[in-house]
């Protein structure tokens, strides 16, 4: 096999972690083999083991040593001070931003900085994406429920149109798939979200929550419902190289991250990867139902093993 | 304080619209029989023909009619929701109800006195975001997610020209609408793509000896014994368990009744409180529809001596999902 025509990138660590874990981990992602690291709080206003100003530092120190570099906005932006955190990193001077609502995107786009329509920002089709680049979107991650033959033919009129827009699909890890005012986490242990003690920390790839025969079905991560099965598109990179992809980007889990974009990076290199041994947030089953047009939460084809 | 806000009502079909007009309701709203509205479940909504006839019947009474078009057009061929607006404008309705930012495009150029509102699914959380789609489109209301509490609702009103609506009574997501894709996770289709939620078609009910087993696509949603009531696997809903506890991770079956601070959404300037339920049948819009119209006028007459009346809460329980009611996110305690 060739080289694929694909960039790797880390998404931002949606998972709430220690301070001194966020920095031990973006110490040693900046030696890993990828091309842009996102980072940031993208899920809660209420995390803030590191703050605003820590993590401009931290993405600027990364751009300084070479690293490109982008700054994730918060998903859900409700009050003043959500609003007060996205224009500072918005207005970070240095870095592009990666939108995640369309209050972030007035944001950027009024102040001309260029930016990421992240995977939330609901771009369904052509019209809407060219009207996003418009304000300023340099690069897009479609919706994580979009298939296979969708993005595919969106692609294709992108190109007739001349849409000058890199796309960056979302190829590793468990899925974002809802946000919420409630948290889930604070929930459980019967807190209010306003005094939940910060029991996120506790749960490194989130809180599995399973169906009343024990199967798991999604995970609980503070305001936000992933899956619990473990997105895996690392047997579709040719196809999705094909299809005019331009970037695949691992989600970052508790541990064995480094394997995945290793992983990851060999198979773009034209390697044939053995995916079964690779580390999963909390040995999730490997899904990629949403790529071939299925419910999301269907395994990977029979000729790989879903579940460790 | 402010004019009284609008009472929006919920029409998924024609005698649903007539019944709402019939019961106090200042504007319906309504969609057509496809997938560009975010209820598009089997026997519900309009043909072109009921549409006119409805829009005739609430017009002649001094009434609005509301079409949402608000699920995402759908990859290269969204020829369909640009149809549908221009049915919509063709038709003569009040406002056309969009969450795509590119059909708001289409229908602030193609009909530039079309009036465009926001629709919930289209994830406004903020100001910035409403006032993006207000510079952008012309979008002079907008639906707020059920998400913010009565004071962020107020803060939003105060940074924006656009009047704002919001949710008064119905089934309540959880979820901030336009930004759930766990349906899709578990079926296939979601609100966003379907316009559905957890479809009926994926919905199968297993007896397990005594218990009864309610399944979504084959993943048990929840599971009822001998005396519980069932509800509809609607998957948010469901009883789960984490790390040994089952419980309602999520939320529980339940309606959103804002009846007991309809005093402080007057006061902050709500230009309409809508009323979900378009999938409900007249019975229920009737029910609601009336209680909230009472309640509305009995506001605007006396704010400062509102007191909600035990009857119109045991109108509103009667049609409540599971037979529960909460203030939902305009309260801090629910979150």
């Amino acid at each position: 096999m060739s080289a694929l025509n694909l960039k790797l990138t880390l998404g931002p660590a949606l998972f709430f972690w220690p301070r001194e874990t966020v920095y031990a981990f973006y110490e040693e992602a900046a030696t890993w083999p990828l091309d842009t690291i996102y980072l940031g709080e993208a899920v809660c206003s209420r995390r803030q083991q590191l703050r605003t100003a820590d993590w401009i530092d931290l993405a600027h120190r990364l751009a300084d040593a070479g690293h490109d570099v982008v700054l994730s906005c918060q998903a859900l932006t409700e009050s003043e001070s959500d609003l007060k955190r996205l224009r500072r990193v918005v207005g970070n001077g240095r870095v592009r931003v990666e939108t995640n609502d369309l209050g972030a995107v007035h944001l950027a786009s009024s102040a001309g900085v260029p930016f990421v329509a992240g995977c939330h920002s609901n771009i369904y089709n052509v019209d809407t994406l060219a009207l996003m680049a418009s304000m300023g979107a340099v690069s897009w991650v479609p919706p994580i429920e979009m298939d296979r033959d969708t993005l595919a033919a969106i692609l294709a009129e992108c190109r007739a149109r001349a849409l000058p827009l890199e796309t960056e699909l979302f190829a590793w890890g468990r899925l974002p798939l809802a946000l919420s005012a409630r948290c889930f986490t604070a929930r459980h242990y019967n807190l209010k979200k306003d005094d939940c003690q910060f029991k996120c920390l506790e749960h490194a790839d989130g809180a599995r929550l399973s169906t009343r025969e024990g199967k798991g079905f999604l995970t609980v991560n503070g305001i936000q419902t992933m899956s619990d099965g473990c997105h895996a598109l690392l047997p579709h990179l040719t196809d999705i190289a094909a299809i005019g992809v331009s970037a695949v980007r691992v989600s970052p889990q508790a541990t064995g991250t480094a394997e995945v974009v290793a992983a990851f990076r060999r198979a773009i290199a034209g390697d044939v990867v053995e995916m079964d041994s690779l580390p999963r947030p909390d040995g999730a089953c490997l899904v990629d139902g949403y790529w071939r047009g299925e419910a999301g939460i269907n395994p990977i084809g029979e000729h790989h093993h879903a579940c460790a | 304080m402010s004019t009284l806000p609008e009472l929006v009502c919920p029409a998924g079909s024609l005698p649903a619209l007539k019944t709402a007009i019939d019961h106090g309701a200042d504007a319906v709203y309504m969609g057509l029989k496809n997938e560009t509205n975010a209820r598009n479940f089997a026997g519900l909504n309009f043909d072109e023909k009921s549409a006119a006839a409805g829009i005739r019947y609430a017009h002649d009474k001094g009434r609005k009619v509301l079409m949402a078009i608000n699920t995402f057009a759908q990859g290269v061929d969204i020829s369909r929701w640009q149809r549908a607006v221009d049915q919509a404008a063709d038709l003569g309705v009040d406002a056309v109800i969009l969450a795509d930012i590119g059909l708001m495009d289409y229908a602030c150029r193609r009909h530039p006195r079309l009036r465009l509102h926001m629709s919930v699914q289209g994830s406004a959380t903020n100001y910035e975001a409403v006032n993006l789609a207000r510079e952008r489109f012309g979008v002079v209301r907008a639906v707020l997610p059920r998400v913010l509490t009565v004071d962020q609702v107020r803060h939003v009103i105060e940074h924006t020209d656009v009047e704002i609506e919001v949710f008064g009574f119905g089934s309540l997501c959880v979820m901030v609408e336009g930004r759930c894709l766990l349906s899709s996770y578990a079926t296939g289709e979601s609100p966003n793509t379907h316009g559905v939620c957890s479809p009926a078609k994926f919905v199968r009910w297993e007896q397990e000896g005594a218990a009864t087993a309610s399944r979504l696509n084959g993943i048990l949603i929840d599971r009822y014994g001998a005396g519980e009531a069932a509800g509809y696997p609607t998957l948010c809903k469901g009883r789960f368990d984490v790390e040994g506890d089952t419980y309602y991770a999520l939320e529980e079956p339940t309606s959103l009744n804002v009846l007991e601070v309809l005093p402080s959404l007057l006061e902050i300037g709500v230009a309409a409180i809508k009323v979900e339920g378009r999938q409900r049948s007249p019975a229920y819009v009737a029910q609601v529809t009336q209680t909230l119209r009472a309640a509305l006028d009995e506001a605007a007459r006396n704010p400062q001596r509102f007191s909600v009346k035990p009857a119109w809460q045991a109108a509103l329980a009667k049609v409540a999902e599971g037979q529960q009611q909460t203030l939902g996110a305009y309260s801090r305690p629910w979150k």
